[in-house]
């Protein structure tokens, strides 16, 4: 297969890079998260035709469950959290690793969960009145979380600290969000090629269609938001502990940053393909790296008319713009009966 | 043969403006029946109704003798009765392949289903039936590139595709050029000839429907007004009237 020796070579630069640059290995880390931010997107925003701005709750949701299951397995929650505690918190390595690997298990879990209770009840929206009805979950679960004192209401909760004897913080979540990237691009890509990635592109043509059809697009749109808040539930007790605090508007609940990003790189990459996403994290990411870092003081400004020129003059993405340029190369040509 | 269709005193009114009154009608099995009326008199809106896009105010509609006027219109669909559009509904952004195989019957689709891969004899299916309608070509083309006439035919393919005991067709050769026309009537004697397809079709074009149908009945103003066979009808007075606005 042509394109497997591509991806493993890209693998193995993946994997390498980290030991290349270790200075920028939070930058890496992070860049992996936003790939992941802008392919779950995708599934809905882009395979679906469901512009949701709502996403970024799954992973809030990841983020908050990682952090009471690895605190709650060794010492009571509340205790945690009280305000004004003096109290030390200490996690051997086993109780922070234990606590890790299933609070971000719990995490997606209880993403899925939520994403499947809130589809039922906010999938039927569409259009414009699904994008403004999951902009009003972002900001409605940062203000909830912000009102629960068990989880450290507004003032945030400090995650367990990563312990030194499991080496760069960075770097070992750099290779979490590695298997995490690359278990999701295996999957979506799997789920794209058979009847269900038709049958989301089917309701994103014309929902109405494929109702008249015959398919059960209720159930398709459900287990499309569930499969992508698993991965954002999954991811986000890993950035908690990278991150090193949660504040439940500004990190979990981002619903000004994180949940507008992920549309923005899922759009500049070219939204609705399986690489799109992936190229339009990395292309956003390193822009943003480089204002925050060379033009700071203006580094909002010049997003915002990065933002401009993606919508303007790339409005079906990186990606859509090559396949528009040169359709033939994506399969889209006439063939002869006699040629076949 | 058995009655497979029937619609039993349907009203449906929008708002104030009484769409359907009182509207009653069968379709039997194995068989060609039309629908015709000026414009207005409450075609697609029957349709709507028998394919549960809206719900009906008084009646009934039962299909196979199992009462459907209150089902959802994909839980109709798979019962084996689906429709096209009048306006001519394809997925654009699909190739026309993509269109066919995502239009594969789904009656007994289960939660695993839903991950399964296409398999051989439905993408073969599916060429065959590209090929019936003469798209074979362009399979691999974006269904939003192809002409109106074209995209007409997908959905008819797309249609069989799904393989209905009731197909509802909304106006089929509407805008569609008379040398297109003929061979689509053709494929629709044939779809219902070989295929066993029953088939309910709105038309306009007078030509096309007294070629195509066995029994005909006329809407005026949301009425039944007239019915019988293809010649019966087009004698009839009141339907002769009803079209050139006489009352």
């Amino acid at each position: 297969m042509k394109g497997g020796a591509g991806n493993v070579a890209l693998l193995a630069v993946a994997v390498a890079l980290p030991f290349i640059f270790p200075t920028y290995q939070a930058q890496l880390a992070f860049l992996l998260v936003m790939v992941l931010f802008a392919m779950t997107w995708d599934m809905q925003g882009g395979q679906m035709g469901y512009n949701s701005f709502g996403n970024v709750v799954f992973f809030g949701v990841g983020m908050y469950a990682c952090i009471a299951v690895q605190v709650g397995l060794v010492f009571p929650l509340s205790e945690y959290t009280a305000p004004g505690g003096t109290k030390v918190f200490t996690f051997t390595d086993t109780q922070f690793m234990r606590g890790l690997a299933l609070g971000m298990v719990a995490g997606g879990l209880a993403a899925v969960a939520l994403a499947a209770t809130l589809g039922a009840a906010i999938l039927g929206l569409r259009g414009h009145y699904f994008a403004i009805g999951t902009l009003g979950l972002g900001i409605a679960a940062g203000e909830i979380a912000g009102g629960i004192p068990i989880i450290g209401a507004g003032k945030g909760i400090v995650p367990p600290i990563f312990p030194d004897s499991f080496g760069s913080r960075e770097r070992f979540f750099y290779f979490v969000f590695l298997a995490l990237t690359v278990l999701a691009f295996v999957t979506f890509k799997w789920l794209y090629r058979g009847r269900f990635g038709l049958a989301l592109n089917a309701i994103r043509d014309d929902e109405d269609k494929a109702e008249a059809m015959g398919l059960r697009t209720t159930r398709y749109k459900t287990v499309a938001w569930c499969v992508s808040a698993l991965f954002l539930g999954l991811m986000g007790g890993g950035v908690g502990i990278l991150i090193g605090f949660v504040d439940p508007r500004n990190t979990a609940f981002a619903a000004g940053t994180f949940g507008v990003w992920m549309v923005l790189m899922a759009i500049l990459g070219g939204k609705g393909t399986i690489w799109g996403p992936v190229i339009g994290a990395v292309v956003f990411h390193v822009f943003r790296e480089f204002f925050w870092t060379y033009l700071f003081g203006w580094q909002r400004v010049a997003l915002g008319l990065l933002i401009v020129v993606i919508v303007v003059f790339f409005p079906t993405g990186i990606v859509g713009w090559v396949r528009k340029r040169w359709p033939e190369r994506f399969g889209r040509r006439i063939e002869s009966a006699a040629g076949e | 043969m058995s009655v497979l269709l029937e619609v039993d005193r349907v009203t449906k009114a929008w708002g104030g403006v009484v769409a359907n009154r009182e509207v009653s009608l069968e379709v039997t099995e194995g068989g060609i029946v039309g629908l015709i009326g000026p414009n207005g008199s409450g075609k697609t809106t029957l349709f709507g109704s028998i394919c549960g896009a809206h719900p009906i105010d008084a009646g009934a509609i039962r299909f196979r003798g199992e009462d459907i006027s209150t089902l959802r219109t994909d839980a109709i669909a798979r019962r084996g009765l689906v429709r096209t559009f009048q306006t001519t509904r394809i997925y654009a952004e699909m190739s026309c392949v993509q269109n066919m195989l995502i239009s594969a019957p789904n009656r007994d689709e289960g939660i695993l289903d839903m991950f399964r891969r296409f398999p051989a004899e439905q993408r073969e299916h599916a060429d065959d039936l590209l090929q019936f309608v003469g798209l074979y070509d362009k399979r691999r083309l974006l269904a939003g590139d192809l002409s109106f006439g074209q995209r007409k035919l997908l959905e008819f393919a797309m249609a069989l595709m799904n393989e209905p005991t009731l197909l509802l067709l909304d106006e089929p050769t509407a805008g569609i050029n008379p040398t297109l026309i003929n061979s689509l009537i053709d494929r629709l004697k044939r779809a219902n000839a070989e295929r066993g397809v029953t088939l309910f079709v709105i038309e306009h074009n007078m030509r096309v429907i007294m070629a195509l149908a066995r029994h005909i009945y006329c809407l005026a103003h949301g009425e039944l007004l007239a019915s019988g066979p293809p010649e019966a009808v087009r004698g009839d007075q009141r339907v002769i009237d009803a079209y050139l606005g006489a009352h």
